[in-house]
């Protein structure tokens, strides 16, 4: 009985040292459970966080994504490659934005939700449509302030959709490479756990960006301090999200390297949401909200087409 | 095609059968999976080889093609579910359409505004570049239509909102005002509403059931940009 439960145990620690040897490979999720001389007995006994099935779970799963692994290893240049990025269900997408939305400590977004499976489609569309609602909510509001005060020049400003579009899809690109490059140069430090991947790096910046589309909407109603609270409750959102997925990987650097890094990824997040709220949502001069001015500038608007009133700038 | 002739068969008949009897044989075999419609029909395989189609005239050949093209349209103008648009996929209409609704979304070249409505490039950029992501998209989630038939139909199916384009201009030489703006959010509105349902009848059916809503999100997407690009059209 003795030997076979140390046979188990042994069986649990060398899949460790392998899988956190194999960057690729799933790592482990326990790390900071156990010690690195695999007294295994005493964390399963005392239950850890997850539970004991939960492990045992974990266990064969990881086994079976190592086989996976060195199975199938289609080269980058084939379609097969890329298909294997957007092997996910309807269920599964949706799932990962709800974990994105409401972050908790003890989840880690990458190892709860990702579940050592990044896809690419949820990064990619979330970031479209981020853009596409950026510009389109931008426009409204200049359509809805034309209303308001018919001075204001109404033109569709087109070229806002590319600067949009550029700008999100570089911050959920190149964020997520130089975190990566990051944690890996400082991979040396940490002993147990290995850094993510590119790909699970991306995903959770691209599901991040997620709570940004609601806000965005909300953005529209033009009462200014109502603006800065949903902006702020989204960063707070979203900012939290990647400081609870960021931290087991940092916690075993030095604290100087940790607090760094975590209050950089957290200013570069609002340095997003605080130039996406001025270029796009820039402020007009103030007028008020009640509904007669509404009514008042109806009449005045309905000679004059809604590009015409350059001869009204004037006055 | 030696080794067809040479290959073992059926010891029986091999001495029976005439020379190069043996490329009958070869055919695709069925394991392989091959996307799109391949075999060709009977009818223009006859015409082919009558060669009969290099002396016609060419109003001939541009009817042919024109009618080809009208009857798409009507079956994007009612959709139910039928092959023809994925079976005889051609790209002409997409073009048609594609450089009319450009056209008419264009802004005036020279002394119009800097931040103004697309120019002509950027119309066509985004639809072709548009489709051609939906398209890859749609075969990355493991979708079983091929590239230019996605195309296809994702080009047909902005024959509503092209509609709707040449609707709101016509509109648009009426006074301005919001019964204006009212006409056409409900005109746009019916015509994207239109757009999605057509080419949802068309491609939903490539994709496994449990992703379907993934690969028409982004065709949502490209809808709605469109659409959103002639609601804001305004003349100069």
């Amino acid at each position: 009985m003795a030997s076979a439960d140390d046979l188990a145990f042994h069986e649990f620690e060398e899949a460790t040292n392998l899988l956190a040897e194999t960057p690729d490979a799933a790592t482990t999720s326990r790390s900071d459970q156990l010690t690195p001389q695999g007294h295994v007995a005493v964390a399963v006994g005392s239950g850890g966080s997850y539970g004991a099935e939960d492990e045992v779970e974990e266990e064969s799963d990881k086994a079976a994504l190592l086989q996976e692994k060195q199975q199938q290893q289609p080269g980058f240049w084939t379609f097969s490659y890329y298909q294997s990025f957007f092997d996910v269900d309807t269920s599964q997408v949706l799932n990962r934005i709800k974990g994105s939305l409401l972050p908790r400590p003890g989840h880690n977004f990458v190892r709860h939700h990702l579940r050592n499976r990044p896809d690419l489609y949820g990064p990619f569309w979330i970031c479209a449509t981020l853009a596409f609602v950026l510009a389109v909510t931008g426009n409204l509001t200049l359509v809805l302030a034309q209303r308001r005060d018919p001075s204001i020049h109404y033109s569709p400003q087109f070229h806002k959709v590319t600067v949009a579009g550029i700008s999100i899809y570089c911050y959920a690109w190149l964020v997520p490479l130089a975190l990566w490059g990051f944690l890996r140069w400082r991979k040396g430090v940490r002993e147990r756990m290995g850094p993510y991947t590119f790909l699970e790096t991306v995903c959770v910046y691209g599901y991040s960006l997620f709570v940004f589309i609601p806000m965005v909407v909300l953005w529209l109603i033009p009462v200014p301090w109502l603006q800065w609270l949903f902006g702020a409750l989204a960063l707070g959102l979203s900012a939290t999200g990647l400081v609870f997925t960021l931290w087991p990987v940092v916690r075993e650097d030095t604290r100087l390297v940790a607090m760094v890094l975590l209050s950089a990824v957290v200013l570069l997040h609002a340095l997003l949401a605080v130039g996406c709220k001025l270029y796009f949502f820039q402020s007009l001069p103030p007028e008020n909200v009640a509904p007669p001015p509404q009514i008042t500038s109806l009449p005045s608007n309905i000679p004059l087409p809604p590009t015409l009133p350059q001869s009204m700038a004037p006055s | 095609m030696a080794e067809a002739e040479e290959s073992p068969g059926d010891p029986g008949t091999a001495s029976s059968r005439p020379l190069f009897a043996g490329l009958s044989d070869i055919s695709i075999s069925q394991d392989i999976p091959v996307e799109g419609e391949i075999t060709i029909p009977m009818k223009s395989r006859i015409r082919e080889f009558d060669s009969s189609t290099l002396n016609e005239s060419v109003r001939n050949t541009i009817m042919r093609d024109l009618k080809a093209v009208g009857k798409k349209f009507m079956h994007v103008l009612y959709p139910r579910k039928s092959n023809t648009l994925l079976r005889d996929w051609d790209l002409w209409g997409p073009l048609i359409l594609c450089v009319t609704l450009a056209l008419m979304l264009q802004r005036d070249s020279v002394d119009s505004e800097k931040d103004g409505g697309p120019q002509f490039a950027e119309v066509f950029v985004i639809v072709w570049f548009g489709a051609v992501t939906i398209t890859l998209n749609s075969k990355l989630l493991g979708g079983n239509i091929s590239f230019f038939q996605s195309l296809c139909v994702l080009g047909y199916c902005i024959l509503p909102l092209t509609v709707a384009m040449l609707i709101c201009r016509l509109v648009l030489l009426a006074d301005p005002g919001p019964v204006n703006f009212m006409v056409r959010l409900f005109v746009v509105i019916v015509m994207f509403a239109w757009s999605i349902v057509a080419s949802t009848a068309f491609l939903a059916d490539s994709q496994p059931p449990n992703r379907r809503a993934l690969a028409v999100y982004p065709v949502f997407l490209f809808y709605f940009v469109i659409s959103w690009m002639i609601l804001t059209f305004t003349p100069q």
